[in-house]
């Protein structure tokens, strides 16, 4: 036990490094796969022939292990963080597209009618109705990528692309136990935290109304 | 007034629901549409707000074709409830009832009073329930504030889809009063699709049965009653309730005073309130007037038109059968 307090004092500034960078990718990678999921998932909600096979071209995507879609774009893209960016953000889009799209299709077919017959535009719809009702969904989906952003970020220093997957690295490469620790704690805790912050974040977007 | 002038709907399955209906409805009355289920009578009310366009054929509103208008600015200007409440469960009751004025771009405190006096209007004090949610009211109420929606643009006419027929049968004995009530006050232009032959009866100036996407007939409650047109119609009202509303109760008018009008100002024919329902409905027949005023001992209790004297019978038949 002292001896992993000693690292972590000693290697401070390093660990400090490895803990940013972390959050930098996950952040980035999170930020970059809504961008592209939740407007995809609104238009496949709207155009429902494409919903299959664009879920089903991310679902591929997620089933590829991460540690070999990595050594995919390597050869492709070169090693550093844009790469490992690309990664993460392939793994973000599945659980945000996918729930944004389960969320709209899920909104009541005869309140989307109300608002229809009420005359309210489409854009009005989407806006007002759809996009409300269906947000505690499009959050759990965000949350879930985001957890699993944070752990598959840990691979990212096989690109080079640092983060506290370096620290592991080490410390397995020099039997360190304690370095290992060292990284390993931080992104354990990271995932825990993004997990509970955004779960309250769910709990809040829910629309009051349907809190009963 | 609503006409439609041979309209067709055929969807892309083939399916024919609606075949070549020509068919005028009254301006200012509640007009109920029946039929059983897969007659057209949705599809019907629908495409008045362009839910539904017909295959061929024309609707006129006010003898203007609705087929050039604009489907967003023509729905705004027409109430829709729908069959299954549709309030907006994240909007507060406040919220739902403004939507359309606030579409309209209304001005807040204009939008804000009105919303205020139609929920007066159906007895939920706005004090009480603007701030609500949806799910936080009971079913009838939930449809209460359905119809307030609808109405709160002013819209001439108002479409509802089965309003009713989601609620236990003692909201909905008591939203179809407050509805007749509120029709009294409002005349609007109202087309009501059901199913429910009792309901039809009870509300509608003019009933329309349908059946495979025709009209069958077109008349008064009391004309279908008496003349229905055909062995359809004659089934569907039913031969047993033919005959019961036919025979006017021997009761006494002042036991149903309750179900009586309390102002009326157009011609009256004074009556005792000691006559029986069927010696009143003969009077009224006879006097040519609209309404019975009826007299209690010197004072005036209430008015009676032929529906309320329907009513008092009806009353009289479901006591006798509880």
């Amino acid at each position: 036990m002292n001896a992993f307090f000693d690292t972590l004092v000693s290697r401070q500034d390093m660990i400090q490094d490895a803990f940013i960078e972390h959050i930098y990718l996950s952040f980035v990678a999170v930020a970059i796969g809504i961008a592209i999921a939740l407007p995809t998932g609104v238009m496949i909600a709207r155009y429902r022939r494409f919903a299959e096979p664009i879920i089903g071209v991310t679902a591929v995507f997620q089933t590829i292990p991460s540690l070999a879609l990595f050594g995919f774009l390597v050869p492709i893209l070169g090693i550093g963080s844009p790469t490992a960016l690309i990664a993460l953000i392939i793994y973000a889009l599945l659980p945000i597209l996918r729930n944004t799209y389960a969320g709209i299709v899920g909104v009541d077919g005869s309140t989307i009618e109300a608002g229809r017959g009420m005359g309210m535009t489409r854009t009005q719809i989407l806006r007002q109705i759809e996009l409300p009702l269906a947000l505690p969904f499009i959050m759990a989906g965000i949350r879930t990528a985001t957890v699993l952003t944070v752990g598959i970020a840990t691979l990212a220093t096989f690109v080079g692309a640092g983060g506290l997957g370096d620290i592991i690295y080490r410390g397995l490469q020099s039997y360190n136990n304690s370095l290992v620790l060292a990284g390993a704690l931080p992104v354990a805790l990271l995932a825990i935290g993004f997990d509970l912050i955004l779960k309250w974040i769910e709990k809040r977007a829910t629309p009051k109304g349907l809190k009963t | 007034m609503i006409r439609f002038d041979k309209v067709t709907k055929r969807f892309p399955d083939g399916t024919e629901a609606l075949k070549d209906v020509t068919l005028d409805l009254p301006a200012r009355q509640l007009t109920a549409i029946i039929g059983p289920s897969g007659c057209g009578k949705t599809t019907l009310m629908k495409m008045v707000n362009k839910l539904e366009n017909p295959t061929a054929g024309a609707i006129y509103i006010d003898d203007e074709p609705i087929t050039g208008m604009d489907e967003v600015k023509l729905r705004r200007s027409i109430g829709y409830v729908i069959q299954r409440i549709g309030l907006f469960p994240h909007m507060t009751i406040a919220d739902n009832v403004s939507l359309v004025p606030k579409l309209l771009n209304w001005p807040a405190d204009k939008t804000d009073e009105r919303s205020k006096e139609l929920l007066q209007l159906v007895g939920l004090d706005p004090a009480v329930f603007m701030d609500r949610y949806p799910l936080e009211l009971s079913g009838g109420q939930q449809q209460r504030v359905g119809v307030v929606r609808a109405l709160a643009g002013d819209p001439n006419i108002v479409l509802m889809d089965e309003p009713f027929s989601a609620l236990d049968p003692i909201s909905r004995e008591q939203l179809q009063d407050e509805l007749r009530h509120l029709q009294q006050e409002i005349h609007k232009t109202i087309i009501f699709v059901t199913h429910d032959m009792d309901e039809a009866l009870k509300i509608a100036d003019t009933i329309v049965v349908m059946k495979d996407g025709q009209v069958e007939q077109i008349g008064t409650p009391q004309q279908l009653i008496d003349e229905p047109a055909n062995e359809f119609v004659r089934n569907f009202i039913g031969t047993e309730r033919i005959n019961q509303k036919r025979s006017f109760g021997d009761r006494r008018l002042k036991e149903f005073v309750f179900l009586f009008d309390k102002d009326w100002a157009g011609e009256a024919e004074e009556v005792e309130a000691k006559l029986s329902v069927s010696d009143a409905h003969q009077l009224l027949e006879q006097s040519g007037k609209p309404r019975l005023a009826i007299i209690d001992e010197g004072t005036l209790v209430g008015f009676a038109g032929e529906r309320e004297l329907l009513r008092a019978a009806l009353y009289d038949e479901k006591e006798a059968t509880a």
